[in-house]
């Protein structure tokens, strides 16, 4: 699937976020460009502080101070929302931004029962009066999966298991019928088998309501399994974004590429994975050029000064100097 | 791996292990409500044996017990059934707790969260030397600190990162600290509890490259908990998959992945995603774990399982061997399934 057939859902132009600090200004995010159509599943995926969850916050306006876009443009269906003042993002965020977050404990209020909290959401943002909330909120219960959900909608989070709490959570992302979720590690804190069960479910109620997620994960086995899109970051950066498929199977940055590899497969036993050397640099001694540079095998004068702009390598857009010259094509490892 | 022949008598023994947990409510309430005395049976009578130099690994859903059990071996808890022995000598039960002092030395676990398990305040040559003064193996502050910096340089960081503090590391680098910690007591047996679950996925194959050239070098034997099945797949020469304190099914790797026997192994492997994009469809099972202060009766896995019946809700399935693979389940026994 590509946006560029109809006008994107989301649009986020050069986003940059920085963080001011006593000894100098962190860049957390540096100049990120991506569009999720409509009815899309984009995966981000990077491992912890390549700043794919600060990206998902930006967008649903939940920055936290003294973090803030320094540079850039978030557009939602072609309005411009990143500047917009602190009642209208509220509007905006719940009415056509959903959001999903990792630990349903934590998102839930625990004095408050599932019925009052999804129905006080679905009151501030449509037009309805308690009893229809109340329906509403029944619906969205049995939606999501809730087993006996008319007994159950009184219950406080507490009485619910983590996989339940996190169906909750998405009831409570869908009650306005947004047209976008962020669901930032929606699966991380379930076991497998539960884990599962909430992808096909959010896979599903995707489809249903033509919703478009960006699905933020440090998971790779989620994204293949959900997404439509991937986008790879690193240091703040894009690496590469493409279709699945294409990212998954025939990685072509040298992180992915080494980041696909160090995942140990069900089937092939290999007795070494493989290995990238070091660690992602902290903020304050992100290198400049490409900020992969210390850790690249096929590194080049040329990632040391320069830094490389995504641009398309068949089917997917890949930062790197190796895609530079059309002809030329190496592929990364292999 | 390679291939390790076990003609020897097993490293570990392990066999009819019970935990329970007192989980009752306060004496008055139990004396005004009627309330009988519960327990969670975290482990609840499982056996098994792990020969020197193999990786054995414990996989399940969180609240099957596999951590408890890695405690039990470890001794941070006490066993309230049941047998562990260590090369031959019983080390489980409180009165042989003489016996556990000898053997604890040969004996190292590695914990989940590398945050928690280093303390702030100390350098770190002073957690990688703990166990050396604990044990007292080495005496004189030159041979220690020698001592440390070779630790170091073993689990791949530099012997001048001894003078630092663990929050000047990142995770995978706290979780090398860790081993090279566990490694100074010269263990032959270490216990992993979920040592990769809390790094990124290119920091987890460092460390999983790192301990399985431990194992080659030192010759150590692995209990390696996770609840990830690629790693388990990758790491293990043995499997046991636990459910709900019980050990449902238990046999070698290969064997264990290429022809699941249990339905609940079959379940969970059916729940890993697809990475290799084959358009497998994955069928997700309903349904979550009981709660272990209530168990199903039978067998814990009966109201999720596709092919229960009768006899499944009414008696608990005894483990049997069935080419090598030891399975606790009525449909496999009874053929069923297979």
């Amino acid at each position: 699937m590509t946006a560029e057939n109809n006008q994107p859902l989301l649009s986020v132009r050069n986003l940059r976020i920085e963080f001011p600090t006593r000894r100098g200004t962190l860049v957390a995010v540096d100049d990120i460009s991506f569009d999720i159509a409509p009815g899309e599943i984009l995966g981000v995926v990077g491992e912890s502080g390549a700043g794919k969850s600060l990206t998902g916050a930006a967008i649903i306006g939940l920055l936290e101070p003294p973090g803030r876009i320094a540079q850039g443009e978030i557009l939602l269906e072609g309005r411009r929302i990143d500047d917009l003042p602190y009642e209208e993002i509220r509007r905006i965020r719940g009415r056509q931004i959903g959001a999903i977050f990792q630990d349903p404990l934590t998102s839930l209020n625990p004095l408050y029962s599932v019925s009052r909290q999804l129905t006080e959401t679905i009151q501030t943002h449509l037009s309805m009066n308690e009893r229809q909330a109340r329906e509403r909120a029944l619906e969205l219960l049995e939606e999501v999966g809730i087993p006996g959900a008319s007994e159950r909608i009184d219950h406080y989070p507490h009485q619910f298991s983590g996989g339940m709490r996190q169906r909750v959570v998405i009831a409570l992302a869908l009650c306005a019928e947004p047209r976008l979720i962020i669901a930032d590690e929606p699966t991380t804190a379930l076991d497998v088998s539960i884990q599962a069960q909430i992808i096909s479910l959010l896979k599903r109620l995707c489809n249903d309501h033509g919703t478009a997620v960006m699905l933020v994960t440090h998971d790779m086995g989620v994204i293949a399994e959900a997404a439509d899109r991937v986008a790879v970051m690193y240091s703040g950066r894009i690496a590469e974004i493409g279709p699945v498929q294409e990212v998954v199977r025939a990685a072509k940055h040298p992180y992915t590429h080494g980041l696909m590899g160090s995942i140990p497969h069900i089937g092939h036993h290999v007795d070494q994975l493989t290995q990238i050397e070091g660690s992602m640099p902290r903020l304050q001694e992100i290198p400049p050029g490409c900020p992969f540079n210390p850790r690249c095998e096929q590194v080049s004068e040329r990632c040391y000064v320069e830094r490389p702009n995504l641009q398309v390598a068949e089917k997917s857009e890949v930062a790197c100097h190796l895609f530079d010259a059309p002809g030329l094509e190496v592929r990364a490892g292999d | 791996m390679t291939d390790i022949v076990n003609s020897a008598a097993p490293l570990l023994s392990v066999d009819g292990l019970v935990r329970h947990f007192d989980v009752s409510a306060p004496f008055l309430n139990r004396l005004f409500e009627r309330l009988d005395r519960s327990y969670v049976k975290a482990v609840d009578g499982i056996g098994f044996d792990i020969g020197r130099g193999e990786t054995f690994s414990l996989v399940g859903e969180s609240g099957c017990g596999k951590s408890t059990v890695a405690r039990l071996i470890v001794g941070l808890y006490q066993p309230t059934a049941g047998s562990i022995k260590y090369e031959g000598v019983e080390i489980g039960p409180s009165e042989a707790a003489q016996d556990r002092k000898r053997m604890q030395p040969h004996m190292q676990m590695i914990f989940q969260d590398p945050y928690a398990s280093l303390n702030p305040r100390w350098r770190v040559a002073d957690i990688v030397a703990e166990p050396l003064r604990v044990r007292g193996l080495l005496s004189g502050k030159r041979e220690i600190l020698g001592r440390v910096g070779d630790l170091l340089s073993q689990v791949g960081l530099s012997p001048a990162d001894g003078e630092r503090f663990p929050h000047e590391f990142s995770g995978g680098q706290r979780q090398r600290i860790s081993i090279a910690r566990a490694l100074a007591g010269e263990p032959e047996f270490l216990v992993c509890d979920e040592p990769t679950s809390a790094l990124d996925v290119s920091v987890q194959a460092q460390i999983l490259n790192l301990m399985k050239e431990l194992q080659d070098r030192l010759g150590l034997t692995y209990l390696f908990i996770s609840h990830d099945l690629a790693v388990v797949y990758h790491v293990s020469t043995k499997v046991g998959v636990m459910y709900l304190g019980k050990l449902v099914e238990w046999a070698d790797t290969k064997t264990l992945f290429e022809n699941p026997r249990h339905p609940y192994t079959r379940m969970l492997l059916d729940a890993i995603p697809d990475l290799e994009m084959t358009g497998r469809q994955r069928i997700p099972v309903a349904g979550e774990v009981p709660s272990p202060i209530n168990p199903p009766s039978g067998c814990a896995f009966h109201p999720r399982c596709p092919h229960a019946e009768e006899r499944c809700r009414a008696e608990a399935p005894v483990a049997q061997i069935h080419d090598g693979v030891h399975v606790a389940c009525h449909a496999v026994a009874d053929g069923r399934i297979g």
